[in-house]
């Protein structure tokens, strides 16, 4: 536990942080792709390679796209009701820095590290297995949620104007 | 054999989507028909011991961890009659043979998920499966695109998201004293750690994961607006299974197969039950939308079964799951019912309808069933499930909640006769006169379930012996 | 052993609690649905990292990859219906600012 991880942890915090509190839309999803690479990061140090990749690969890739996409269609914003948004958007979330470093001060300093009375034991199992061997009605789970993703696509990204 | 209750579903999805010349989609709607019809006709016919046996060419390329016992099966029941009555009552009122074919194909999706929900043997594949129905249900409730089913279906997806958040965290505290997620896995860890806190904090997320879903006092927000917002044929799946399977029935998994029972947690669930029955039924009185009206009631009875749930004898377990059939019946016939209406008099505030017996005598009909099952007149379903819910928190010592809960079905018969003085009796509203009866579909779905609530009732002794005992015995106390 | 996997819990653990309190306060307090919906996105990740934070705790990696994989589909998906519903909402109202359709359903 040395103290690259520490760094990860507070860059990740940060990151998250600023995908709230800033105002543009847009970079709020740049935000949410960098934090998730910052996840990616931790999870390699977590040993969890392949959990790692497809973070990397869908939500910093993928979900932004999906996000910058439906923004395009969608964000229709005057200047002037921008500042209008800025305004009210500081107005209503300065409490959380405070409030975020309220609860990790009371945290570090209160709640001293509990003990975990009684940790599994390990069955060293790799990941492609418990996928493909061991899980595989959640498989065909995959598959079901897939083909909704699928009709949602079509159903609500066909079809014209109202 | 259990596992062909997803494969089937999936395969006819497939089958749907292979364009043959524009063929399938006028046949969409027989095709889902023979699906829903196959798997009733299965859990009705089948003998249990032929549930376990498996195809020898299917073992070769899968090895699903699932398995069928007395609770699942009348899961799986009432989930076959909630999906044939939603199919009747859509074939009336979607009229684009493009929007029925999406339809036929969400409704299949549903049907893996709440299948799968309940064949699986695996925390996270529960989970995995109500999320599977969770995310086709919001599909469904924004199905025609308007503003105000959009809205609910957002609602509904802000609620769930939270509620997969508790249930995810809950999983990681499960993997931390348990080492895997299933539960053959989970059940001695649980037995070995008695009462630590990882065990403690889990089952306490999980629980209110599952709370959300099922829409019980103070999580309740979403669900009365989200019911009336939804299209109707939408409402009756709602409200009829997806609520219940993937709330009510994960809490009934959690404490007889994997969790047993935890006495301050029980308490708060049995405190909580008490709670959504008294709310529900309250503010049920003062509705004026008769959807709204049917979803507070939903709220009040799935009180019942989660108060039944909390007390934990045997009795009151095979009560909680009698109760969850009875209402995926009365509850699913009350909403055809309301797409009647809806059909033929495009309004559901309560103010405008009157006196509607006279031009839909089936729709008035049935509905009075409805009511009185609900709540709770003998001979009737819901006489006998209430019965057993109010014996066993009696037996167990509850006199107080056994008492609550016999008072409260008072409060349920006056809104519900209420209602039904307003709707259907009295004199007929002169905007109505050219009002006829609902279509085929509706009507026939109508009557097959009206008839089911009172088969169900009348025939009390050939059901305990099936479905009742069975029940009890999968129940072991610690 | 069991000391050095409370401290690695410990810190995980108390970062975890923070950015759900990120994300709950950006689901609760957004005005645009947008933001809403990054907020459930923020949240999923904080339980993304307690997945994988018990599986390495445990030595139960192979489980825990296995279900995140799992989780980051359903996010996905769940993210692209979410985007659908809001398009319309959108083309009916010409608006995503949850303030302004308060005032237009009254």
């Amino acid at each position: 536990m040395n103290n690259l991880d520490i760094l990860m942890l507070v860059l990740f915090l940060l990151s998250a942080l600023w995908t709230v509190m800033t105002v543009r839309l847009l970079r709020s999803v740049i935000g949410l792709a960098v934090t998730s690479i910052i996840l990616t990061i931790i999870m390699f140090r977590l040993n969890s390679p392949l959990a790692a990749v497809f973070e990397l690969s869908v939500c910093a890739g993928l979900i932004s796209v999906i996000f910058v996409t439906t923004i395009s269609f969608t964000e229709r914003v005057s200047a002037a009701r921008f500042l209008v948004r800025q305004k009210e958007r500081w107005s209503k979330f300065w409490p959380l820095p405070i409030l975020l470093a309220v609860v990790a001060a009371a945290l570090l300093m209160f709640v001293k590290a509990p003990l975990i009375p009684q940790l599994a034991a390990g069955q060293a199992l790799d990941a492609r297995n418990v996928i493909w061997n061991l899980r595989q009605l959640d498989l065909a789970g995959q598959i079901a949620i897939l083909l909704i993703g699928i009709f949602g696509t079509v159903i609500f990204f066909r079809g014209g104007e109202k | 054999m259990s596992l062909l209750l997803i494969l089937v579903p999936l395969a006819c999805l497939v089958v749907l989507n292979l364009h043959f010349k524009q063929g399938f989609i006028k046949g969409a709607f027989w095709l889902g028909l023979l699906v829903i019809l196959a798997q009733l006709a299965v859990v009705a016919l089948l003998p249990t011991g032929l549930w376990d046996m498996r195809f020898n060419p299917l073992e070769c390329f899968f090895h699903f961890d699932a398995s069928v016992d007395a609770i699942s099966l009348v899961v799986i029941l009432a989930v076959g009659l909630v999906a044939l009555a939603t199919l009747l009552c859509a074939e009336h009122l979607i009229k684009e043979p493009k929007k029925k074919f999406y339809f036929v194909n969400l409704l299949m999706l549903v049907l893996i998920g709440l299948n799968g929900l309940a064949l699986a043997k695996d925390l996270f594949t529960m989970y995995l499966f109500i999320e599977i129905a969770a995310i086709a249900s919001f599909i469904l409730i924004a199905f025609r695109k308007d503003p105000l089913g959009l809205e609910g279906a957002f609602k509904y997806l802000l609620f769930s998201a939270l509620s997969s958040v508790l249930m995810l965290t809950a999983l990681s505290l499960v993997i931390l004293f348990a080492g895997g997620t299933s539960f053959a896995a989970v059940g001695p860890a649980v037995a070995a750690s008695a009462g630590t806190w990882p065990a403690r904090l889990a089952l306490a997320l999980f629980v209110c994961g599952a709370l959300i879903k099922s829409g019980v006092v103070p999580f309740h927000g979403w669900l009365p607006d989200v019911y009336t917002a939804a299209p109707t044929y939408a409402s009756v799946l709602l409200a009829g299974i997806i609520t219940k399977v993937s709330g009510v029935y994960v809490l009934i998994r959690l404490f007889v197969s994997v969790f047993g029972f935890d006495s301050r947690i029980d308490a708060a669930v049995m405190f909580l039950g008490a709670a959504s029955i008294l709310i529900g039924a309250l503010a049920a009185l003062t509705q004026q939308n008769l959807k709204r009206l049917l979803a507070y009631s939903s709220i009040s009875q799935v009180g019942y079964i989660i108060l039944a749930l909390g007390c934990g004898t045997p009795l009151a377990i095979a009560g909680a799951v009698f109760h969850f059939f009875n209402h995926a019946v009365f509850k699913s016939l009350l909403f055809v019912n309301a797409a009647a209406i809806e059909q033929q008099v495009e309004t559901q505030e309560i103010d405008a309808l009157g006196g509607l017996s006279a031009r839909m005598p089936v729709t008035g009909f049935t509905s009075v069933i409805g009511f009185l099952s609900a709540a709770g007149i003998p001979p009737l379903a819901g006489f006998w499930s209430k019965l057993m819910i109010i014996l066993a928190l009696w037996q167990a010592g509850q006199s107080g909640y056994a008492l609550f809960a016999l008072l409260a079905s008072v409060l349920t018969l006056a809104y519900f006769l209420s209602l039904q003085r307003r709707v259907f009796f009295g004199k007929l509203v002169p905007g109505l006169d050219g009002v006829r009866e609902a279509g085929w579909g509706i009507t026939t779905t109508a009557i097959i379930l009206a008839l089911i609530t009172v088969g169900v009732g009348v025939c009390f002794p050939f059901v305990m012996q099936g479905l009742i005992l069975p029940i009890k015995a999968l129940v072991v106390l610690p | 052993m069991n000391e050095l996997a409370s401290q690695l819990f410990y810190y995980y653990s108390v970062a975890i609690i923070l950015v759900t309190i990120c994300g709950l306060y950006c689901l609760i307090a957004s005005f645009n649905l947008m933001r809403a919906i990054i907020g459930i996105e923020i949240l999923m990740k904080g339980a993304t990292l307690s997945l994988i934070l018990a599986g390495y705790l445990t030595g139960n990696l192979g489980t825990a990859q296995a279900l995140v994989i799992t989780l980051i589909v359903i996010e996905v998906v769940l993210m692209v219906v979410a985007g659908g519903i809001i398009l319309w909402l959108f083309r009916h109202y010409g608006t995503i600012d949850s303030q302004e359709l308060r005032k237009l359903k009254g």
